[in-house]
Order: structure tokens, then C-alpha cells, then sequence
């Protein structure tokens, strides 16, 4: 920062765009947030690290004896394990992405109420911590992939765009709910009710042609569903609706963007109620 | 040379009620909803402000002022004057209502020690986090790293995480990393009021050489003697308006003489604390009375003379049974020096056992020996060594000029009154 900041404080009111300058410039600061959430969850853990590999594995080996072996439902191609473990991989980075996020600024009372930086920064770096987990459990999906003798194909060259609106659709989710949660702590309550019904309404523990063709569009306004169908067949290889990955990706964008506009128009009132 | 702090007209209104969320749930605000639009109906849409609206509070009103590069500037007020809110608009917490402030400069702002210290990291990690917190670049708190580390005396401690430190451990890592930060405008709230005294004198030692560099300093405490120590300038706020702008010693005496003293008046031997005034949020309402007798045992309702005996009666309530309870009680000067503070711990026989419920504790001070003035009673209870209810201003205790010594003279020098012999050789 210069010596000569002039900086002018008054009443803010109605929407405004997010500071990108400020961002970039205090960008040493976010990767300080993220390194200490990340540190936090180490040190306070027996497990540490594997609870990012535990958590997908465990659900991967329930799902695969309930819903493959008991219910029956079959995959369009690759192994039940290897297809709903790839699918959990990067649901359970969005679902712990986006309740981790919800709490942050009420868990970061003290950091809302009594310095400044940009807000936004407290539920993204909540969301940055988890990159690691994800990249862990892609790094576990390739291993099983060796193990059962599954082929790479060239669409790997994709996951970081499903991985991309992965990140676009919890941070916009994220910075909604909390915001809310400053001023209605309901959130709270709501958030791990519908991340459990979310587990269900995407393609996670189905495949896609369980779904009638006439709903299909139906379920590209839920982001994730285009984003585990797209990211389980880059990297298992099968053919893809791009169509639902689309119009998924479209509904990514559209929630980073009004997140960011709606937390800036709420921060205000942050350091107020909180 | 341009001012480096202009504010204009500035106010800060807020909602009252509206800083406990856990009331402000969803169901609230849709019943709430509900309940005015149908109420609008009723009265046929002509209801503006009515009596079930939220009520509002001006913590800050119209207020104007400028400061110079250089300026070393106390604020002054009691508790609820402004004072928070007005650095937490200056370090851009929270927005103004209306007016305006114009900063020239980096600006850093001290509202708490330590802010974003995690428990769980080591004192080295806690350095660089809460340096980048504070603004610093990570290049600069590398370099200062050394720096930092010797000033806070804690070199080795800085690998064990700071939740095992002591408070004054943790103050020290924190003021430490903050006196190192190299702002042009540093906003400091009361930091100081934790930590030893030693420390707290290194402390106002570092900021007097960081306002002789030619930097801007705003600096709010209750210890009035450290302001005037400290600032040339100052200002009082009364009720969200400033109603003072001076030199600091000026500032302190409209205070002493204006503000604080005319807040309570002193006289009733008993103070109900329960209902005390000015309570910060942190603290449990649990003390509940203050009884104030003189030596004979009868309640002490005017004045009473240098070196006379007191008894303090504290009740309060354990709301859990505590064998490890403690009660407070201080005596202020009205600028904010605490002149003797008594605590039922420094009892010897201590030896009362797990109690819970209605309590009173007594305190037989005897002899107390203050010069004769005006001193604010504070009274706070602690249970296993936390304070849970503290109550600043608790009642008023005035000590009258009298012939302590027997010679005909009434001493007011200082702040005690001793035996003394002297002897011509």
C-alpha cells in the first residue's frame, strides 16, 4: 500500500460490485486464512489428512452393498465401487465446502468484529482449506482406477473445469448462506438437512439414464449434477450430456456471481449484529 | 499540511436488540412481518413509526473533527459514549449512517490483542497470522520476526500453541506483533487494561516513540493518566456527541469534572449492582449488591475521613456450585488509576469450601488510608480465576480532608497517607 491511501468512509447503500483491487492486494492474507484452516484441521485431528479420504470411502463402501448389491442398481459402464466413489469425491468436497462455509463468519466472530479485511475472504478460505482434501481424493480415484485395471482416457484433461464449477457453485452457495447465518442462525440447522437431501437429487449413487429424458433439463438447475456427470466421465472415460453440463455450469456461474453481489450487500451489517 | 483524519457530521444509528441473534431467528422476522402488514391493514396504511417497530439508538450523532500528521489524540467517555464506535467506523468495521471520514495514510487498528490468534497454533505461527491480519506483508513480518520475538520476551515459548500461555503470555505475543506494524495512523482501543504493569509500560513507552515520529495516534482508555501521559490532544464524547476538543490535560479535566463526576452521585451506602449501568456484554449479571459501613458497623452514607475503617459487603449469586470463587473490589481514582484493589484471595484462612446460590462475602479493610477525594468503587467477581461480572462505576466512595496526622494539617498530596517520623540531625 502506498503512503499517500487517501480512503474516504461513508454510508454504503444499495448493490455494489466486489473490490478486486482490494482483493489482489490483500491476496497474502487469504493464503494466510487458508494455511491456518488447513493447519487447524490437522492439529486438532487424530486423522488429520485421511478424515478427507475417510469419509468418501466409507460412503462408497455403504452405498456400494446397499444400493448396488441389495437394491440393485447397476452403473452405464465402470465398477460400482470406482462409480460412486469418483462421484463422492467431489460431492463430499462440495457438501463439506459449502456447510464448513455457511458457519465461517459466525465461527470468525471475533475476526468480523474487530479488524478489517475483505469479508469474503472468511467463507472462501474455508472452501480453499478443502482444495487439499479433493485433491487427495482425485489422487485416491486414479489408484482405484490402476487397481481394478480401468483406463485413463484424455477427458482427465476436463477435471479441472468440473472442479472449477464445483468451487464457483460452493463458494456462491457458501457466501449466501453465510451471510444469512449472521443475522438467522436457521441456517445452521438448514444446511445439513439439504446437503443430505442434495446427496440424492444428483447422479452420486445413480447413474444418469435412472433419470426420464424429460426431467434431465430439470436437473441442470441443481449445479452438481452436470459437474459429477462430466467430472465421472472425464475421468472414467463414457460419453457425456453436454447439454446438462452446460446448463450446470451455467447455474455455477450464476451463483458465484449474485453470492458475491448479495455478501457484499450484507456485510455491512456484519460487524453490527454479528 | 493536509489533515490525515477529517470526519464530517459523522452519526452511527443502531438497531436496539439487534446485536442478539440468537432472538433474530427466521420465524421472528416473518412473524414480525406478518404482524405489521397486518396491523398496516388494519389502520388502513397510515401507520409510520409505531411503538411495535424497532427502536433505534444513536451511538453516534453529528460529529466533527480533524486531525493533524502528528497528533497524538486521547478520547475520552464513559462506557456507552461512542468511544467503540467510533474506531470501529475509523478501522472500517462498520459503516456510518451518515457523514463522512476522509483518511490520509495506512491506517492499523488495535481493537484487541491478539485478534485472529488461534488456539491451537504455536506462538511463531500466531506471529506471521495475526501480522498478516494486522495488514503487514509476510516479507515484513519475516523481517521484523526478531524483533517481535524480543520485544515480547517470550522466545521460549514460541513453539508451544498459545492456548497453554498465560493471559500475559498471550497480551505479550499480541502487542508485540502490534507494535512492529508501521502504519501512519494507528487506532488503539483499551489493550492496555490486560497485562502487567511492566508491560503495560513498554507498551505506552513504544507508542510515545511512534507519536514523536510524526505519526498519528488515536488512543482510547479508561486510565485518564495514561491519555494525558500520552496525548496532546483530546476529546470527550457524552452520549454519542462530542462535547469537548482540546489539549489532553484540559480534555481530562472537563471529563473529571463534567462527565464522571456528575454520572452518580455519591452518598447511598448501597448499590444495587444488579441493575449497575454500563455492564459490558461479556459479564454475567450475577454480583448483586454492594454494601459500603465504616468501622463502627453503621452504613456509610457521607463522607468519611482519611484513615477510617471500612467494611465492604459483596453479594452475588454462584449460579454453579464453585469452591474457587473470588470477589473484587477496587478503588479508582476519577481518572481511572486504580489506588487499592482488595481480593478475598489474598486472604490467608481462605477456607470456605464449595458454595452455590445467594452469597455475601466481607471485606474489613481497616484504616484505609486515601488522600482525601472522590473514588469510584468497582466491585467484580471471579470464579476459577475468570471474571464473570465486573461493575466499574458500583457506588462513590469520598474521603474528607481531615487531620490524619494529628498536627493540624490536612494532607491531599498523593495518592496515601503512611506514618511517618522525622528527625532534625
Amino acid at each position: 500500500m502506498k503512503s499517500s491511501a487517501e480512503l474516504l468512509l461513508r454510508p454504503h447503500t444499495g448493490w455494489q460490485p466486489i473490490d478486486l483491487r482490494e482483493i489482489y492486494q490483500s491476496r497474502e492474507l487469504f493464503g494466510f486464512l487458508v494455511w491456518r484452516d488447513i493447519k487447524i484441521r490437522y492439529k486438532q485431528t487424530i486423522l488429520g489428512g485421511l478424515w478427507a479420504v475417510f469419509q468418501p470411502l466409507t460412503a462408497m463402501l455403504v452405498f456400494t452393498l446397499f444400493f448396488n448389491r441389495l437394491a440393485g442398481i447397476q452403473t452405464d459402464g465402470p465398477p460400482y465401487p470406482l462409480f460412486a466413489f469418483s462421484g463422492l469425491v467431489l460431492w463430499t468436497f462440495f457438501a463439506n465446502s459449502v456447510s464448513l462455509s455457511s458457519n465461517s463468519l459466525v465461527g470468525n466472530q471475533g475476526l468480523v468484529s474487530k479488524i478489517y479485511f475483505p469479508r469474503v475472504f472468511i467463507p472462501l478460505a474455508s472452501i480453499g482449506a478443502l482444495m487439499l482434501d479433493l485433491v487427495i481424493g482425485i489422487l485416491l480415484v486414479f489408484a482405484m482406477m490402476i487397481y481394478y485395471r480401468w483406463p485413463v482416457v484424455p477427458g482427465a484433461l476436463l477435471i479441472p473445469v468440473y472442479v472449477l464449477g464445483t468451487l464457483l457453485a460452493a463458494s456462491g452457495l457458501g457466501l449466501i448462506l453465510s451471510a444469512l447465518n449472521v443475522s438467522f442462525r436457521d441456517v445452521k440447522y438448514a444446511v445439513p438437512f439439504f446437503i443430505q437431501m442434495g446427496l440424492f437429487v444428483s447422479p452420486v449413487i445413480y447413474p444418469l439414464n435412472y433419470i426420464p429424458a424429460r426431467y434431465k433439463l430439470l436437473l441442470g438447475f441443481n449445479p452438481m449434477s452436470g459437474m459429477i456427470v462430466g467430472f465421472r466421465h472425464s475421468m472414467l472415460g463414457g460419453s457425456t450430456d453436454w447439454a446438462l453440463v452446460m446448463a450446470s455450469l451455467a447455474t455455477s456461474v450464476f451463483l458465484f456471481v449474485s453470492g458475491l453481489f448479495i455478501f457484499r450487500r450484507m456485510e455491512r451489517r456484519f460487524a453490527d449484529i454479528i | 499540511m493536509a489533515p490525515v483524519i477529517e470526519a464530517h457530521h459523522l452519526s452511527k444509528k443502531y438497531q436496539l436488540g439487534a446485536s442478539r441473534p440468537r432472538e433474530d431467528s427466521l420465524r421472528d422476522v416473518l412473524m414480525h412481518g406478518l404482524r405489521t402488514s397486518l396491523q398496516t391493514l388494519r389502520r388502513g396504511a397510515s401507520a409510520g413509526q409505531n411503538s411495535s417497530g424497532p427502536r433505534w439508538m444513536w451511538a453516534l450523532r453529528d460529529v466533527n473533527f480533524s486531525f493533524e500528521p502528528g497528533d497524538v489524540v486521547g478520547i475520552i467517555g464513559v462506557n456507552g459514549a461512542g468511544k467503540s464506535t467510533l474506531l470501529k467506523i475509523l478501522s472500517r468495521i462498520t459503516d456510518p449512517t451518515e457523514g463522512y471520514v476522509r483518511l490520509r495514510g495506512r491506517v492499523a487498528s488495535l481493537l484487541e490483542v491478539g485478534t485472529g490468534f488461534h488456539p491451537d497454533l504455536t506462538g511463531r505461527e500466531n506471529i506471521f497470522l495475526n501480522g498478516v491480519i494486522l495488514g503487514m506483508t509476510k516479507a515484513e513480518v519475516q523481517s521484523k520476526f526478531d524483533e517481535i520475538v524480543a520485544f515480547s520476551e517470550l522466545e521460549k515459548f514460541l513453539d508451544t500453541p498459545v492456548k497453554h500461555y498465560s493471559s500475559g503470555m498471550y497480551v505479550r505475543l499480541g502487542f508485540a506483533v502490534a507494535a512492529h506494524l508501521d502504519p501512519e495512523i494507528l487506532i488503539v482501543d483499551e489493550v492496555l487494561a490486560v497485562g502487567d504493569m511492566a508491560f503495560q509500560k513498554k507498551c505506552l513507552g513504544k507508542m510515545g516513540e511512534f507519536g514523536e515520529s510524526g505519526r498519528t495516534i488515536l488512543f482510547v482508555s479508561h486510565n485518564i493518566t495514561a491519555v494525558v501521559n500520552l496525548c496532546q490532544r483530546g476529546i470527550v464524547l457524552q452520549q454519542g456527541q462530542l462535547t469537548f476538543q482540546g489539549d489532553a490535560k484540559s480534555a481530562a479535566d472537563y471529563y473529571v469534572g463534567e462527565v464522571s463526576g456528575k454520572e452518580k452521585k455519591s452518598g447511598s451506602h448501597m448499590a444495587d449492582l444488579w441493575n449497575a449501568r454500563g455492564r459490558l456484554p461479556q459479564y454475567h449479571p450475577w454480583l448483586s449488591k454492594l454494601e459500603l459501613y465504616n468501622g463502627e458497623g453503621n452504613p456509610l452514607e457521607e463522607e468519611m475521613a482519611i484513615g477510617s475503617s471500612i467494611r465492604a459487603h459483596v453479594h452475588f449469586r454462584l449460579q454453579e456450585s464453585s469452591a474457587n470463587f473470588e470477589a473484587r473490589v477496587n478503588f479508582v481514582d476519577l481518572y481511572g488509576q486504580v489506588i487499592f484493589a482488595a481480593r478475598s484471595n489474598y486472604e490467608r484462612d481462605r477456607n470456605w469450601g464449595e458454595r452455590s446460590g445467594q452469597q455475601e462475602i466481607i471485606c474489613e479493610i481497616p484504616n484505609l488510608p486515601l488522600t482525601p477525594g472522590e473514588y469510584r468503587v468497582e466491585a467484580a467477581l471471579v470464579i476459577d480465576e475468570k471474571c464473570v461480572d465486573y461493575v466499574e462505576d458500583a457506588c462513590r466512595l469520598k474521603i474528607a480532608g481531615s487531620d490524619f496526622y494529628g498536627t493540624g494539617k490536612i494532607p491531599s498530596l498523593g495518592f496515601f497517607v503512611h506514618k511517618q517520623s522525622w528527625q532534625l540531625k
